[in-house]
């Protein structure tokens, strides 16, 4: 597993390359990418703070991990997330998971994802034309994390 | 007994307050809330009835009636945004 919480930019190319260094085992990774928009909510955004609690922050990813790996057959995951002040275009968040096959790759970056933006304690500020605003949650994300619990 | 007290995010900026050390003779998160909301103003209004909010204690997400232990890290925040 690797978890970070940074300032600093991210490259998938590098991340997954991390992932699978040295194994054969390897058949499948699914990755996510998210990244800062330059619209929001019917106005443009110029620029996104993103702050977080740190240390709650680090134990409810490993925790929404953890649940990954027990519900799925998962040979790692990588899960790094930026803080700080970002500009349109940025990468925020990223997600890879490795498998043997693509089902369960595809299902828990997906599932870690829903959870993420639910229950890790990250908040965005954004910097508008007209000011700084939060970003409140959103109902579909709520939604989306609901999904997982019908099974 | 002593608590330390969190806030983040919006209700970090409206409250003016990013930590706190406080006296709690209470029992439960709820105990708590209404404790703060009693300093009126801007406490009672960001943590009264229909405003969206969650706690940690001690780093994990509680609900209103879940028992604040001595020493405890508790936690005042929106819902997350984060992703």
């Amino acid at each position: 597993m690797t978890l970070r919480i940074q300032t600093a930019s991210f490259d998938l190319g590098q991340e997954v390359d991390a992932l699978r260094q040295g194994r054969t085992d390897i058949g499948a990774i699914a990755s996510f990418v998210g990244l800062a928009r330059d619209y929001n909510d019917g106005s443009g955004v110029t620029a996104m703070t993103l702050e977080h609690y740190p240390g709650m922050t680090e134990k409810m990813l490993a925790t929404l991990i953890d649940e990954a790996h027990a519900r799925w057959s998962l040979l790692g995951v990588t899960v790094v997330h930026r803080v700080g002040r970002l500009l349109p275009g940025d990468p925020i968040v990223l997600v890879a998971v490795a498998s043997s096959h693509r089902g369960d790759a595809f299902a828990a970056c997906e599932y870690l994802m829903d959870a993420l933006k639910t229950r890790a304690p990250f908040w965005k500020k954004e910097t508008t034309p007209s000011g700084e605003r939060w970003v409140e949650a959103r109902a579909s994300d709520n939604a989306a994390v609901a999904r997982w619990e019908t099974d | 007994m002593t608590l330390r007290v969190l806030y983040f995010a919006r209700l970090r900026e409206r409250l003016g307050v990013a930590e706190e050390t406080l006296e709690f003779a209470g029992s439960t998160v709820a105990d708590l809330i209404a404790q703060l909301q009693v300093r009126g103003g801007v406490w009672a209004g960001e943590l009264g009835a229909g405003q969206a909010f969650r706690v940690a204690v001690d780093q994990d997400i509680v609900s209103f009636d879940a028992v604040i232990p001595d020493a405890a890290e508790v936690a005042i925040f929106p819902p997350v945004t984060g992703g």
